[in-house]
C-alpha cells in the first residue's frame, strides 16, 4: 500500500492471549469493510486464534487478556523480550478488566467454591503495565476496531497516538443521544475517557467506564450528580470497579 | 502392526482459548490420548455474587468474546426467571433476532476462520485474500451481514447493550430492520456458495455412537428456554438442568467436565440438528439433505455440516421476524422488573451448545450464589472419549504424526471449543 508516493513499512504483528474472553483479538478480524486494507497495513505473523503458523520474530505485540497466573508471566515476559512495541488491547489488559472483580474475594474460598477439592493454580488478577512495561494501551470491552486501525496507522508513521482528553458525554452530543441519565441510568459517561464512539448510551445503558478515567475528572462533580439522581453509593461503587479502571470510590 | 505415533500439540491453534492434545502409539497401541484444558480460570460464579441484577448480564457477557449475547440472555432469564418476570413478545422476538446474529456470526468465525484452512491447507484463512479473493469477500460478507444485524438489535457485535432485564431498553428502527432485511436476504446467495464448497469438500469420516443433548422444540427450532433433552430419552425441565449436565472437577483440567446416561454427551449444532431436525426451514433442511447430512448423525466431523444448516436456519427465521415486526408493528418493549429472593434458571443453545445460568437472589435483587455451566465443559468429555476412538482407529492404518495431529486437531475444531467459556 503506498500513501502520498510513499511505501510504509509493514510490521510484523503478533497477538497473544492471556486472562480473557478473547473477544478484543477477534475485533481485529471485524469491520468486514476495510478488513483487506487493515490485512495491508500488517504482516500477522501469530495470531493463534485463526491461524495455526506462529513465528517469534514480530515488531508489534498486542496483548489481550489480564495476568492471573503464574505462567503467564513468564509467557508475557518472554513476549516483552521479543517485541518493539508492546500493545495492552481492551480493558482486560489495560486494567485487569472483570477479571479484577476476583481479587476482593478470598481466592482459596473462591477455589472451594468452584472447583471443590481440586483447587487450581490462581493469583491476583493484575493489569499488562503491573508485569511488563506497555507502550501503548488500547482501552475498551472491547476495543473499537475504528480506534484500533488508527492507532497501527500512527505506528506505522512513527507519529503519537493521541487519545481523547474529552469523556464519553460529548460524543453523546455528537451523535445526538438522549442523555441516559435523563431516562433514569447511572452513567460514566461524564468522567469517562472518550473515543468509542458512545454505542452504550446510544443502546439505552448508561457508560459502565471500560476505557477508563477521561483527563482531569471531575469526581466531585460527578458524585453530586449520581447522588442527586438517588444513585446509591453501592451502586455507583459497583459501577466503578466493574472494570478495575477507577480508584475513586463514592 | 509395528506403529509408533506421538502428537504433542501445545496450545491448539485456530480454536477459542487454551488447550492441548498430546497422543503417544506405541508399537500399535495407544498408550496415551488426552485433550487437556490449561486455560486460566477466571471464577466468574464467585465475582457474580453481591451483584446488582441490573449488573449480572454484563458481567456475564464478558465471559466469552463470541457467545456474549447468549450468555447475556440466558443471564436475563436466569433473572427474569427467579423474579417471575414474563418479557413482552415483541422484546422476545428482538431477543431471538440479536440470538439468531449471534449464531451467523460465530458459525461464520467457525467455518471460515478456524474449519476452512484444514480443509484447503493452508495455516488460516488470511492467505485467501490474495490466492482465493472471491471466497475471502463471500466470508467477509457473511461476517458483516451478522455483525451488523446484532448492532442494529443488541446495540453492538458483542457485549451488548440493549439487552436488559424485563426485556430490551430500545428497538432498531424501520431503516435499520429494512437494512437488515436486506442484508439477510443478498446473503442467501452467499450462502448458497458456501453450502456448495462444503459440499465439494471432503471432512473426515469418523462415528462414535453419542447422547446429543439439547433444548426440545414444540413449534419451533429451540433457541431460547424450555425442556431439555438427550437423544438416549432422558427429558427434564429447563430448572433441573443440574441432574442434565451432572458437572464434576477433573485432574489435570481447568475445565470441568459433565456426563449423563453414558460416560459423556455432546451439545452443539449436531446435537440440535440431531434432537430438532424437524423443526428447521425448509430451506435448511434441503440443504441437510443435499450436504448429506441426516439425523440421527454419530459423525463429530459433522458439527460443520450442522453449523451450515443452521446459519441457513438463522438467516430465512431472522427474515420472517422482521417481516413479522414490520407487519404486527413493534409492542412493548419491556416489563417492569421488581426484585424478589428466589431461584431462577435460564438455558439458551448458544453457537457451541446448550449454556446455563442459574442465579439466587435476595430479596434486594443481590446474586447470592451463582452457576454457569457452559457448552464447552459439557463437550469436553465427549471429546476426550472421541480423540480416545479416533487415535485407535488410526494406530491401524499406520500414518505419520503429522497427519494424526492433523486429524486430532480438526476433531477438537469440530466441536468449535470456547475454552474460556469453559473455564469461566
Amino acid at each position: 500500500m503506498r500513501y502520498l508516493g510513499l511505501t510504509p513499512e509493514r510490521p510484523k504483528l503478533a497477538v497473544f492471549d492471556f486472562t480473557g474472553c478473547e473477544g478484543c483479538q477477534l475485533q481485529l478480524a471485524s469491520k468486514e469493510e476495510s478488513l483487506v486494507d487493515f490485512l495491508g497495513l500488517v504482516e500477522v505473523v501469530c495470531f493463534r486464534e485463526i491461524s495455526s503458523a506462529c513465528s517469534d520474530d514480530y515488531d508489534v505485540a498486542f496483548i489481550d487478556g489480564a495476568i492471573s497466573r503464574q505462567d503467564e508471566v513468564a509467557r508475557l515476559a518472554e513476549v516483552r523480550r521479543r517485541a518493539k512495541t508492546l500493545v495492552a488491547l481492551g480493558s482486560c489488559a489495560c486494567f485487569g478488566g472483570v477479571n479484577k472483580l476476583k481479587n476482593a474475594f478470598d481466592l482459596n474460598e473462591a477455589n472451594r467454591e468452584v472447583y471443590g477439592y481440586l483447587a487450581q493454580e490462581t493469583m491476583p488478577t493484575q493489569a499488562i503495565c503491573d508485569v511488563v512495561p506497555v507502550d501503548l494501551a488500547i482501552p475498551g470491552c472491547p476495543v473499537s476496531k475504528d480506534e484500533v486501525e488508527r492507532v497501527v496507522q500512527h505506528l506505522i508513521w512513527g507519529v503519537p497516538f493521541r487519545f481523547p482528553a474529552y469523556p464519553v458525554c460529548v460524543e453523546c452530543k455528537q451523535r445526538f443521544t438522549t442523555c441516559v441519565f435523563e431516562l433514569g441510568e447511572l452513567c460514566l459517561g461524564p468522567i469517562t475517557c472518550g473515543g468509542c464512539d458512545a454505542p452504550c448510551p446510544a443502546g439505552g445503558l448508561g457508560c459502565w467506564g471500560c476505557r477508563g478515567p477521561a483527563a482531569e475528572p471531575n469526581y466531585e462533580e460527578f458524585f453530586e450528580l449520581a447522588r442527586a439522581r438517588d444513585f446509591s453509593a453501592r451502586e455507583i461503587a459497583e459501577r466503578l470497579e466493574f472494570f478495575g479502571a477507577f480508584e475513586v470510590r463514592p | 502392526m509395528n506403529v509408533d505415533l506421538e502428537v504433542d500439540l501445545h496450545h491448539l491453534p485456530r480454536v477459542e482459548g487454551h488447550g492441548n492434545i498430546r497422543i503417544r502409539i506405541e508399537g500399535g497401541k495407544l498408550r496415551e490420548a488426552r485433550w487437556e484444558v490449561v486455560e486460566t480460570p477466571r471464577y466468574f460464579e464467585v465475582m457474580l455474587k453481591g451483584k446488582h441484577f441490573t449488573t449480572a448480564a454484563h458481567l456475564a457477557a464478558r465471559i466469552c468474546g463470541i457467545c456474549s449475547i447468549g450468555h447475556a440472555l440466558a443471564s436475563l432469564r436466569a433473572t427474569e426467571g427467579a423474579f417471575g418476570v414474563t418479557v413482552p413478545e415483541t422484546a422476545r422476538k428482538l431477543r431471538l433476532l440479536a440470538k439468531h446474529g449471534e449464531t451467523l456470526q460465530s458459525h461464520y468465525l467457525h467455518l471460515f476462520f478456524l474449519v476452512l484452512p484444514d480443509l484447503l491447507g493452508t495455516d488460516s484463512v488470511l492467505p485467501l485474500v490474495e490466492t482465493k479473493p472471491q471466497l475471502f469477500d463471500v466470508a467477509r460478507r457473511l461476517r458483516g451481514v451478522a455483525n451488523r444485524l446484532c448492532e442494529a438489535v443488541a446495540g453492538r457485535a458483542i457485549h451488548p447493550v440493549s439487552l436488559r432485564p424485563g426485556g430490551v431498553a430500545r428497538a432498531p428502527n424501520a431503516e435499520q430492520l429494512r437494512a437488515a432485511r436486506h442484508d439477510l436476504e443478498q446473503s442467501l446467495e452467499d450462502l448458497d456458495a458456501v453450502v456448495k464448497l462444503f459440499g465439494s469438500l471432503e471432512l473426515p469420516a469418523f462415528e462414535r455412537e453419542t447422547e446429543f443433548v439439547s433444548l426440545e422444540g414444540e413449534d419451533a427450532y429451540p433457541f431460547i428456554g424450555g425442556a431439555l433433552i438427550s437423544s438416549d430419552g432422558v427429558e427434564k425441565a429447563e430448572r433441573d438442568y443440574r441432574a442434565m449436565t451432572n458437572e464434576y472437577a477433573v485432574e489435570g483440567n481447568t475445565s470441568k467436565w459433565c456426563r449423563l446416561s453414558r460416560e459423556s454427551f455432546a451439545v452443539g449444532a449436531l446435537a440440535r440438528f440431531n434432537n430438532n431436525h424437524r423443526l428447521l426451514h425448509d430451506r435448511a433442511r434441503e440443504v441437510a439433505s443435499e450436504l448429506g447430512l441426516e439425523p440421527v448423525c454419530h459423525d463429530p466431523f459433522k458439527n460443520n455440516v450442522a453449523q451450515t444448516v443452521e446459519c441457513v436456519h438463522a438467516t430465512v427465521d431472522a427474515i420472517a421476524i422482521i417481516d413479522g415486526l414490520a407487519t404486527e408493528g413493534m409492542g412493548e418493549l419491556s416489563t417492569p422488573v421488581e426484585p424478589r429472593a428466589g431461584v431462577g434458571v435460564g438455558a439458551v443453545e448458544v453457537p457451541r451448545g446448550i449454556l446455563y445460568h442459574e442465579y439466587e437472589y435476595d430479596e434486594d435483587g443481590y446474586v447470592v450464589r451463582a452457576d454457569c455451566v457452559i457448552p464447552t465443559t459439557q463437550n469436553n468429555a465427549n471429546i476426550q472419549h472421541d480423540l480416545v476412538e479416533l487415535a485407535q482407529r488410526f494406530a491401524k492404518a499406520g500414518k505419520t504424526d503429522r497427519e494424526l495431529e492433523l486429524l486430532a486437531a480438526m476433531l477438537v475444531r469440530a466441536y468449535d471449543p470456547c475454552i474460556s467459556c469453559s473455564v469461566h
